[in-house]
């Protein structure tokens, strides 16, 4: 499938995400430059569990369907193909479809009529228990082995897939890929492998691609980047005149988001960089040699996500300085309350039920203690949060704390009863489900299409139909 | 006394994947790099002591091209629990920052 490589690849990755906002001109100056392809990924864990659990997309659709428009228009002009990694942020099949759906309303407005691949990669649960029971999903720290109730838990798993079931889409003439789940290398590096350019430098600039513009030096806002491969190693350049590329901002860019600078394990083998390097060869161009890929047996990785408790909150804000005299005790004593008062007014029907305070302005952030002598600050705004079984129960938790949670005396409250800041009414504001990802597993594959589903929509020929 | 603070140019956290988080710290010359990227100070103790790391799961990674030491450890519960503060552990970087390294 992969060619013999005959001039360099030039991949323009217009932003980070795909809704992120892509810039109209930065797509004009990477096509002048040379692009072969428009890449971009859609998504990632970063943000929760909740996308893959409810196959919904961070982004609102405006945001996506605007990037859609600027880079279908600019590709199709050029005549040029578009992949997009992760669909609709999980890239589960909802995730997918719904990204499917924007981009035909797109072609349609743009009366252009592009054969769209869709790789899907959300995986049977029953496929993945025969996989278990054969030995071949293996766990990575720091989880255990995998059993089939935390399959069954999951509301969806996919599997994160290498750059080959791209490279066939690309293979089959597609104008448009949107991929399910990918490795965020993998979506950007993948023209370059099908055009036959070296196995270590692609993986290497999909690293440095992923997140867009964030490999350069922003003197004016950039959102994206141009990566140009050739036999021994490949260029990275931003997107407009001004923004440098450097050899720090460059190699720097591949310790983002890793927990190991030098090897990152994809499907099918590991980059190595350890003997990377990076070379100022204009004042905004970093060329890049050295970087070797490592072929290992073929593994996708698995993410599975699932809903669990409930949670509601409550907020105040407090500028007493009886209160801020003494967060410490507040805290303390306000906690200990609030749990009585559960055990009092709703008891054992409570179940597993959990409450904790964050003192914004104290230590939210961290939840540790304060150093010895820190002063108080000028106010405090306080976030209760109740987890419980069901909304309904978590929301029953925040009522009976109500009263203690806005009204609680403290040592130094003489006389009437204090009532702290608190800007809504109804006070208690269900929030919703928690949501957790359940496996950090690996799948080994036979075949790196062998958990992937090609499905195709032909607009050229259900145009003329 | 110097602290991390103090002697590192540039120090942040963020997460890598929905398990693990990695801090990296960006030394100012190739003399503090080689004095500190591997101090004690940094070690996996410190991060079981600020964060509940398991210290078996503390990997620290000294990048001399960069003058920076990436220091990889495991969260205490995975993003998104019931007790989450921080989901992208983008500020947990700042628990660093107070650490004596002189």
């Amino acid at each position: 499938m992969t060619r013999e490589m005959t001039e360099p690849v030039v991949i323009m990755v217009p932003n980070g995400s795909l809704g992120a906002g892509a810039n109209e001109e930065e797509m004009e100056y990477g096509i002048a430059r040379g692009a072969q392809v428009i890449a971009t990924d859609a998504g990632s864990t970063d943000s929760g569990a909740a996308y893959l659990a409810l196959g919904m997309s961070k982004n609102n659709r405006g945001a996506v369907k605007r990037d859609l428009t600027i880079m279908m228009r600019a590709a199709s002009k050029a005549k040029i193909p578009i992949v997009v990694g992760t669909s609709g942020q999980a890239g589960g099949d909802l995730n997918l479809d719904w990204t499917r759906d924007i981009a035909i309303e797109v072609a349609r407005e743009l009366g252009i009529k592009p054969k769209i691949a869709l790789l899907y990669s959300e995986q049977s649960k029953e496929i993945l228990k025969a996989k278990n029971a054969a030995g071949r999903i293996r766990p990575l720290a720091p989880m255990g082995p995998l059993d089939d109730a935390t399959i069954d838990e999951c509301d969806h798993i996919v599997a994160a897939m290498g750059p080959e079931p791209f490279m066939a889409a690309l293979e089959a003439g597609a104008d448009i890929i949107l991929g399910g789940r990918t490795t965020d290398t993998a979506a950007i590096c993948c023209y370059a492998l099908w055009k036959g350019a070296p196995l270590g430098p692609s993986w290497h600039a999909g690293k440095i691609g992923e997140c867009g513009g964030q490999a350069s030096i922003k003197e004016v806002d950039g959102r994206g980047i141009l990566i140009r491969i050739d036999k021994d190693g490949f260029e990275v350049e931003a997107l407009n005149d001004v923004n440098k590329c450097t050899p720090h901002s460059v190699s720097a860019h591949m310790l983002y988001e890793n927990s190991d600078p030098f090897n990152l394990t994809e499907p099918g083998g590991i980059l190595d960089t350890t003997d990377s390097h990076y070379e100022q060869i204009d004042p905004r161009i970093t060329r890049v040699t050295g970087s070797v890929w490592k072929e290992m047996p073929y593994t996708m990785k698995l993410e599975g996500a699932s809903a669990g408790q409930y949670q509601t909150v409550m907020l105040v804000g407090i500028q007493d300085p009886v209160v801020l005299s003494d967060l410490e005790t507040f805290e303390a004593n306000m906690t200990k309350h609030l749990y009585n008062r559960v055990r009092m007014t709703i008891g054992e029907a409570a179940g597993d039920f959990h409450i904790s305070l964050r003192l914004y302005g104290w230590n939210a952030v961290s939840g540790e203690k304060v150093p010895e002598g820190t002063p108080a600050p000028r106010e405090v705004g306080v976030l209760f949060v109740a987890t419980a079984d069901t909304q309904e129960m978590a929301n029953q938790i925040a009522k009976a704390c109500n009263p203690i949670f806005f009204h609680m005396y403290m040592p130094g409250h003489h006389g009437e009863m204090p009532s702290y800041g608190f800007a809504f009414s109804p006070a208690d504001i269900p929030r919703g489900q928690l949501y957790e990802f359940r496996l950090n597993h690996v799948v080994e594959c036979d075949d790196p299409s062998e958990l992937v589903r090609t499905e195709w929509v032909d607009l050229s020929v259900e145009e003329a139909a | 006394m110097a602290t991390v603070g103090e002697i590192c140019s540039y120090v942040r956290s963020k997460n890598a994947g929905p398990f693990w988080v990695t801090f990296d710290l960006f030394f100012d010359n190739a003399g503090d790099f080689q004095r500190y990227a591997r101090h004690p100070a940094i070690g996996p103790k410190t991060f079981e002591r600020l964060f509940g790391a398991n210290p078996d799961q503390v990997k620290s990674f000294p990048v001399e091209s960069l003058n920076m030491v990436k220091i990889s450890c495991v969260r205490p519960t995975p993003s998104g629990s019931r007790v989450e503060r921080d989901l992208h552990s983008g500020q947990m970087f700042v628990r660093l920052l107070d650490i004596e390294l002189d």
